[in-house]
């Protein structure tokens, strides 16, 4: 397992740090939800979302030029995440409906919707197999270590957990956003902050950020859509964010953490035969016993919840 | 569409709503004690698992149904010491433990049956056929020609109403939902009370698994639940926590899913993936258009510890 992941330089960065990329993404669009008390279950759809809307732009548009068309590519995969987190949104701000069964409702509608797309319309122009043509050379991202599979996604991913850790530490709106997910009450009465704009700002902008996480794996690493090209980034982002505190910074660290864990499991299952499911369980063990820990150093400090009050 | 047509879709419609009910009953009660179990999907998929392996065990697919509650309760007790026991967050640690009885059931089936999954056949549940009431004429054999299982989810529907609103056991589950405080200085043992309402909605979705893969698909597939779990937990909003609305949410549910067949077969040329999407879709709409009327308890979702 260890071999497989962090066996030597190349396999590190060809092959972790590539794997994390996504869930780089996703784990930072879910961190921020979440420290907005936003229960975004949907990164997984809106990736989903936003892989399509890439492709479309890099498919349709293959003339541009470089710089055009992958600012494109990426500005679209933004726009459709955050379009995907609206359905959501507005079913809570306007109707009071939670967002949690309807994000997860959201992700499957997307998951099938990119299977039709590679089905249907987007399908390659043989026909034979469900995934799309691939990209035109320039809307694929640049390669950001010579020789390596690395490219100028994970970069880009490093600039969005800085740009988000200074908006939470240093802006008025991080403020806001902090005081929200506390206590959206208290926040509404003695900051005078309205707790719907800023969930609805910070909500879109954790689709958007998911939306960018499919576009940036496939103009970064597959140059295609295919049914299934995620495996499950949008539900391991979760692990990915509380193991990190829903601190951006703190992403960095465990989006890589995971991506060795997934390579390592791909290793296991193909010298081992031990089935790459055990990962899922792994993470899932990793969000209880962060959940388990928690509790017990509030138990220690002696800081009771009580009834109602959170 | 023809009589025969017509008759077909409803037996497909109860098929298909029969699961939903079950977990989504069992899930109202969990509900109704203060507890949303997000983990629903886990207790599924780990009855399906559980079912297929004990009918294979047992050779029989009633012990299989047995078998399949007892992996569905296993997955809702994890949920339950996290979330009721330590405290911790519902959502997070039922989102955790959809991951993992999804991967654990995966892991499992590979490890037993090979990545591939040999073809599994199992020992199916019979539908039973109920004398006089399966021979009224289109709704008979759509009712009362079910699995086995069909007729716990009816029965349950009644009881579990019954005991919700006109027994003192419902009343210390709802007092237990809407104020634990209370609850609690009226002498309810709030987190008991919560701990068994987990335990019977995760059996329950445990039954709804197991009649997937004995009563529906005669076999076990990763990932079969499909979401299930998360559309009994939309079912119960729309059923407004009250278990007979609850049973016919389920079946309308049954209804839609058995109509994209149908539509497909009356030769709409839709491409199959939106069919697919076709539920996910109908149950956000139904969402939106109904739920502004129902009203969740007030204590749902939020951790309470005892006061000393």
């Amino acid at each position: 397992m260890l071999r497989g992941s962090i066996g030597s330089w190349n396999t590190f960065v060809s092959i972790t740090l590539v794997r994390s990329v996504p869930l780089l993404f996703a784990g930072l669009a879910v961190a921020l939800a979440f420290r907005a008390g936003v229960w975004n279950i949907g990164a997984e759809g809106q990736l989903y979302a936003g892989a399509v809307a890439g492709v479309w732009v890099a498919l349709t548009f293959s003339g541009l030029p470089r710089p055009i068309l992958i600012p494109a590519v990426l500005g679209v995969s933004c726009v459709a995440g955050a379009a995907w987190a609206l359905v959501p949104t507005l079913m809570r701000l306007r109707l009071g409906i939670g967002e949690v069964i309807t994000t997860i409702l959201m992700n499957f509608v997307g998951i099938y919707m990119a299977a039709w797309m590679v089905h249907g319309p987007l399908q390659e122009e043989r026909g034979v197999f469900p995934q799309t043509d691939r990209i035109v050379e320039a809307a694929r991202l640049p390669t950001l270590i010579p020789g390596t599979r690395l490219h100028i996604g994970f970069a880009l991913g490093l600039a969005v957990a800085v740009a988000l850790a200074f908006m939470m530490r240093r802006t008025r709106f991080g403020f806001h956003i902090r005081a929200v997910g506390a206590a959206p009450e208290a926040a509404a009465v003695a900051g005078r902050i309205d707790p719907a704009r800023v969930i609805f700002i910070a909500f879109l902008t954790s689709g958007a950020i998911a939306g960018l996480a499919g576009a940036v794996e496939v103009s970064g690493l597959t140059y295609a859509l295919y049914e299934n090209l995620s495996e499950g980034w949008g539900y391991t982002a979760i692990a990915v964010a509380l193991l990190a505190g829903l601190r951006p910074g703190g992403v960095v660290v465990t989006a890589i953490f995971f991506g060795a864990l997934r390579a390592g499991a791909g290793a296991m299952q193909r010298d081992a035969g031990i089935p790459a499911a055990w990962v899922d369980v792994v993470e899932a063990l990793v969000i209880l016993a962060v959940l388990g820990l928690e509790r017990v150093r509030a138990a220690r400090v002696g800081s009771d919840p009580g009834e109602g009050e959170r | 569409m023809s009589q025969v047509e017509l008759v077909l879709f409803l037996e497909s419609a109860v098929r298909l709503g029969i699961p939903l009910a079950l977990a989504a009953m069992g899930e109202t009660i969990t509900e109704r004690s203060g507890v949303i179990n997000i983990g629903l999907e886990g207790s599924i998929i780990a009855g399906a698992l559980g079912g297929a392996l004990g009918a294979l065990a047992f050779d029989g697919a009633g012990l299989g149904v047995m078998a399949g509650a007892m992996a569905g309760l296993v997955v809702a007790l994890v949920f339950a010491v996290f979330a009721i026991g330590l405290g911790a967050d519902q959502i997070i640690t039922g989102t955790a433990v959809t991951i993992g009885g999804l991967g654990m059931t995966g892991a499992v089936y590979q490890a037993r049956f090979g990545v591939t999954g040999a073809e599994l056949s199992l020992p199916t549940l019979a539908p039973l056929a109920i004398p006089g009431l399966s021979e009224i004429p289109i709704i008979g054999s759509a009712l009362f020609a079910q699995a086995p299982t069909a007729y716990v989810a009816y029965l349950m529907a009644p009881v579990a109403w019954y005991v919700l609103f006109h027994t003192p056991w419902g009343l210390e589950l709802r007092a237990t939902g809407e104020a634990p405080s209370a609850a609690e200085a009226a002498g309810v043992r709030v987190r008991t009370v919560r701990f068994a309402a987990t335990l019977f909605g995760g059996a329950m979705a445990g039954i709804a698994g197991a009649h997937l893969a004995l009563a529906h698909a005669g076999t076990f597939a990763e990932n079969m639940s499909a979401g299930k779990g998360f559309i009994a937990i939309a079912v119960v909003v729309l059923g407004r926590w009250n278990p007979i609305l609850v049973l016919f949410a389920a079946l309308f549910f049954g209804a839609a899913s058995a109509l994209q067949f149908f539509l497909q077969a009356l030769g709409f040329d839709l491409a199959y993936q939106i069919f697919l999407a076709f539920p996910y879709v109908l149950t956000l709409a139904a969402l939106a258009g109904w739920v502004g009327r129902s009203r969740a308890p007030a204590a749902l979702a939020l951790p309470w510890e005892p006061h000393r």
